[in-house]
């Protein structure tokens, strides 16, 4: 991987980084195996994989949640140690406060950093706006719908201005339409001030559509990083257009061509087991 | 079903279930009385006894004794369960010490300590009390401790991403889910508080629901045993409405169980 340009000034360094689990009965389960990435800053990174591949664990390594077997991260060059601090986290699944309201939930970002409540709230009444739920700031999750409870998870995290974020699967449950307006909603807001972003996803076309860099990981176990393609499409975009590009087709037809085997892969895997 | 159909049917069940007693209870069939009146009295004999005691006013001062005792054993049954269970589920290590003697006394049937705690405290309220506490305290106790053991680990993550330190973790995540735990279990832990009161007075008291209906049946007096155990339920379901209300209000955040997840 031509990488190593960027390597000094990397948001995100993973450096052959390995992630094992300890199985029943002493065994030792490699769900990734020496897998190295660099994001750089303001950079929009999508890693693409076939399901059960380790992607999220790369996220939650880069998050400081998990402790990478073998291998270091380094975050702006400096190795982590515990939480990122500087990473903002959308998770797959509902990760809100299903106790708090909508703009309790957006608040308690910068609450937690010592904000106070006063400030704290027309800040988050700002966020709710910016992704279009300013009028359902005190509903409680369970009354909102999937793609706006996407939002308020987004503005959550967005609010403590992390350098840089993650994101695993963000609208993986939400239906095709929602997608597209989530997306445009994501790059709109990221387009303001370019953080470095690493995107997790099944999903080829939305990883080429949204991202700078689209990077491949083989079907698991052992997964390895298999491909790196630098998308060529001009910002800003709109999603639902920019799928009509020629461009964007050639470079599909080349990832999923690599791509295939190691679903069909995936696949046979998890019949045999 | 519409409300009023509805309404209609639930008093007609009460309307017959009642019309049988009168009957069975008042009039031979093949001569004979099948509900002989010694043993179940007759619905206008317990009506009687009851405008009786709301009349002359004495059922006001065992209604309060016994209020008085549930609301105690409950509040002080469920601030013990909370504080251990909170506490055992932030350290596992006491929590497994004490698995064993916790799993025991819970299984232990609470009636037999009724005589220990009217030995040690007394014929007064505080040993029903004592008996209500035993059973609350579990009860909230196991939920709040399941609350805190079952928090979403996808919210825990995110929450620690967020910036929360242990202390906040505490405040915004822990603690909200403890007590939504408790509030799901306010039904069963405020109906154990009132089996905890009326069953201590009905084992020694000098006061209370449980205590009337003791003293009805000491004398043989059936319908005085109908009546308290009548007045007691309406006294429940008072509570209960209660409890619903507060329910209602307190964990509004929670999506209605019939509700469709959307």
């Amino acid at each position: 991987m031509a990488e190593a340009a960027q390597a000094p000034k990397s948001a995100v360094a993973l450096n052959d980084v390995a992630v094992a689990f300890r199985v029943a009965r002493g065994g030792l389960f490699t769900a990734v195996e020496r897998a190295t990435l660099h994001v750089a800053d303001g950079e929009f990174v999508a890693i693409v994989g076939p399901t059960g591949c380790g992607k999220s664990t790369l996220l939650n390594i880069t998050a400081g949640l998990l402790a990478p077997a073998a291998g270091h991260a380094e975050i702006f060059g400096a190795p982590l140690h515990g939480l990122n601090r500087q990473a903002g986290y959308l998770f797959q699944a509902d990760a809100l406060f299903p106790w708090k309201t909508a703009i309790e939930n957006v608040a308690i970002g910068l609450e937690t950093a010592g904000t106070p409540s006063s400030e704290a709230r027309p800040r988050a009444r700002e966020w709710l706006k910016r992704v279009g739920l300013a009028a359902f700031a005190d509903r409680y999750p369970h009354m909102l719908s999937g793609g706006q409870r996407k939002r308020v998870g987004l503005a959550q995290v967005l609010i403590r201005d992390p350098k840089i974020l993650l994101m695993d699967e963000p609208f993986g449950p939400l239906d095709a339409q929602t997608r597209q307006i989530m997306g445009n909603l994501l790059l709109d807001l990221w387009s303001a001030d370019r953080k470095a972003v690493l995107f997790v996803t099944h999903d080829l076309e939305e990883a080429i559509a949204l991202s700078d860099r689209v990077v491949i990981m083989s079907a698991g176990p052992a997964a390895r990083i298999i491909g790196d393609w630098r998308v060529p499409l001009t910002r800003p975009r709109d999603i639902s257009e920019v799928k009509l590009d020629p461009a964007f087709h050639d470079l599909h037809r080349e990832i999923w061509h690599s791509l295939k085997a190691e679903v069909i892969k995936g696949y046979a895997q998890a019949e045999g087991a | 079903m519409s409300r009023v159909t509805l309404l209609a049917l639930q008093i007609l069940v009460a309307v017959v279930c009642i019309g049988a007693w009168y009957i069975f209870s008042t009039y031979p069939i093949a001569g004979r009385v099948l509900l002989p009146p010694f043993f179940f009295s007759n619905p206008v004999d317990v009506a009687k006894q009851i405008v009786d005691w709301f009349v002359s006013g004495v059922i006001w001062k065992h209604l309060w004794v016994t209020l008085e005792e549930s609301l105690l054993a409950f509040v002080i049954g469920s601030v013990g369960g909370v504080a251990v269970g909170f506490w055992f589920a932030r350290q596992p290590r006491t929590a497994a010490v004490f698995d064993p003697y916790v799993k025991m006394v819970n299984a232990l049937p609470r009636v037999v300590l009724a005589p220990i705690f009217t030995l040690w405290l007394g014929l007064g309220i505080w040993s029903k009390v004592a008996l209500g506490v035993t059973l609350v305290f579990f009860i909230v106790f196991f939920n709040v401790y399941q609350g805190i053991k079952e928090v979403s680990p996808t919210v825990l993550a995110n929450a620690r991403m967020l910036g929360m330190n242990e202390r906040q973790l505490v405040r915004h995540v822990y603690w909200p889910s403890a007590l939504s735990w408790m509030f799901s279990s306010l039904h069963t832990s405020v109906g154990f508080a009132v089996v905890g009161a009326v069953v201590g007075e009905y084992l020694g008291a000098a006061a209370g629901l449980g205590y009337l209906i003791q003293q009805a049946e000491g004398v043989f007096d059936v319908a005085g045993v109908f009546a308290g155990m009548f007045v007691l339920a309406a006294f429940v379901i008072v509570i209960d409405v209660i409890v619903s209300l507060v329910e209602r209000r307190l964990l509004i955040w929670r999506p209605a169980p019939s509700e469709a997840k959307p």
